[in-house]
């Protein structure tokens, strides 16, 4: 897993009211080189958290990123080039994400994350006479489901 | 013909070593897949600018849809509930990121991130109560929700569906609709029993602007290459159900706002200290009208 997708990854733990940015426990990176497209770092520059990104690669080794940075710098190659590496190009392959709230850990086995939720920790819905309307159309049986919660 | 994968065992069983593996090994398959990604790809209609999105591919399983979105030049990120198709995608060293994750469960991205979603074969699992906690109804919700939350505004999600029945498919259209999303279903080749495909194309936010549901395939003569349906004329029409219901507080803003506006609007976010993308010649230009 690379920090682009470290980046805009938040916990959905059930009751959890900021999840990001999730922490990250590397017991294993690896670096891949990635071709360098500028286009890529201008255009998603302003979704990115830069503090969460700026931690999340010293955690993995990188400190070249800037503390500070703003959408002018994007016109430099030499911040377009760390920018890259530290979005890219390191992989977290073995470790763990954490959630920042609840502490929970979400293994990293071969760089995949295992986000599955245990039951307890999953979002409960209670539905709508809508949404029971949607999917059965026969409202004698909205009384029925509208208590099925998980 | 066997019956639906979806109704033998859930996905992580169903999907294990030997499935995931034989799956990925038939060309058949491989070559389908591909299709199917490429023209998902097509109906996401992302600007014609070459610039690399960051996508995500949703079920993505062994990663032969993801690999479309590569060649394309995309950046995604691929979830998928079977620890056994994730394997295959890590051993043919896929280019996307990779998640265990259950769609069901929510997507847990932040919001407003994503550039685009596809899913390719994947969505009608959701139909399917596969543990007494699930309720498919909460699960395509909480899924929809998720979706449409962590899209940016204007983004697309197209998900090809093998929906079992015409109730299965009013269910996931029903909640997509729910969740926010406009847009509808577009059938290529609606009377091929083989070849017809449907793919949800949905549009987060801006109903007025780019959600109009593109036509479906085998319009106008149009010659369909697969040797399977040769020759069957029915398969020269278009079917399209289009479902463009805005929800009731969104007005319908009829006139698109200009790029003077646009421009004017970034200039104001950049005072007050926001990173706002830089202006370029497609900053607020028009999507083409391409399909
Ligand atoms: C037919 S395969 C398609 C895989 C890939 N998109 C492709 O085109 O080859 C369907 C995939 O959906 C996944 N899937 C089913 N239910 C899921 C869920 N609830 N969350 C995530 N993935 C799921 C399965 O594990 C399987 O890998």
């Amino acid at each position: 897993m690379r920090l682009v997708t470290h980046n805009m990854m938040s916990s959905n733990i059930k009751g959890v009211a900021n999840g990001f940015p999730l922490l990250i426990e590397a017991a294993q990176v690896v670096e891949k080189e990635v071709d360098f497209n500028a286009d890529f770092l201008k255009n998603i520059f302003a979704r990115i958290e830069w503090k969460a990104l700026v931690e999340a690669s010293k955690t993995m080794g990188y400190s070249e990123l800037l503390d500070n940075v703003e959408s002018s710098m994007l016109d430099s190659e030499e911040f377009l080039r760390k920018f890259h590496h530290a979005l890219l190009e390191i992989h977290l392959e073995e470790g763990a994400l954490v959630c920042p709230e609840t502490g929970r850990k979400f293994p990293i086995t071969k760089g995949i994350p295992n986000m599955l939720l245990h039951e307890d920790e999953c979002t409960v819905f209670v539905l709508t006479g809508h949404d029971l309307y949607h999917s059965c159309g026969t409202p004698g049986v909205l009384k029925a489901l509208s208590i099925a919660v998980y | 013909m066997a019956s639906r994968p979806e109704l033998q065992a859930p996905p992580e069983i169903f999907y294990n070593d030997d499935e995931a593996r034989k799956y990925t090994s038939s060309s058949r398959i491989m070559d389908i897949q591909a299709k199917l990604s490429e023209r998902a790809v097509e109906l996401l209609a992302l600007p014609d600018d070459d610039v690399p999105r960051l996508l995500l591919d949703i079920g993505c399983g062994s990663g032969l849809s993801g690999e479309t979105l590569t060649e394309n030049g995309h950046h995604w990120v691929g979830l998928d509930i079977s620890p056994s198709m994730l394997d295959i995608a890590v051993e043919r060293e896929v280019e996307g990121d990779l998640l265990l994750a259950d769609m069901g469960q929510g997507l847990g991205f932040r919001p407003g991130v994503i550039d685009g979603a596809i899913s390719i074969s994947a969505v009608q699992w959701l139909c399917n109560a596969d543990k007494s906690s699930h309720e498919p109804r909460m699960r395509l919700r909480a899924f929809f929700g998720s979706l449409y939350r962590c899209l940016a505004r204007g983004a697309r999600a197209v998900l090809q569906v093998y929906p079992e029945n015409l109730a299965q498919r009013e269910l996931i259209l029903g909640f997509a609709m729910r969740a926010g999303f406009s847009g509808g279903v577009v059938v290529d080749y609606p009377h091929s029993t083989k070849m017809r495909k449907e793919y949800l194309v949905l549009t987060c936010g801006s109903p007025s602007l780019s959600s109009v549901t593109p036509n479906g395939k085998g319009e106008d003569g149009e010659s369909c290459s697969d040797e399977d349906d040769s020759g069957d004329e029915e398969n020269q029409s278009v079917s399209v159900s289009d479902r463009n219901r805005p929800r009731k507080k969104h007005k319908l803003n009829k006139k698109v706002k200009g790029r003077d506006w646009v421009l004017r609007k970034k200039e104001q976010m950049r005072r007050k200290g926001n990173a706002v993308p830089l202006d370029t010649k497609y900053t607020a230009r028009k999507r083409k009208a391409r399909f």
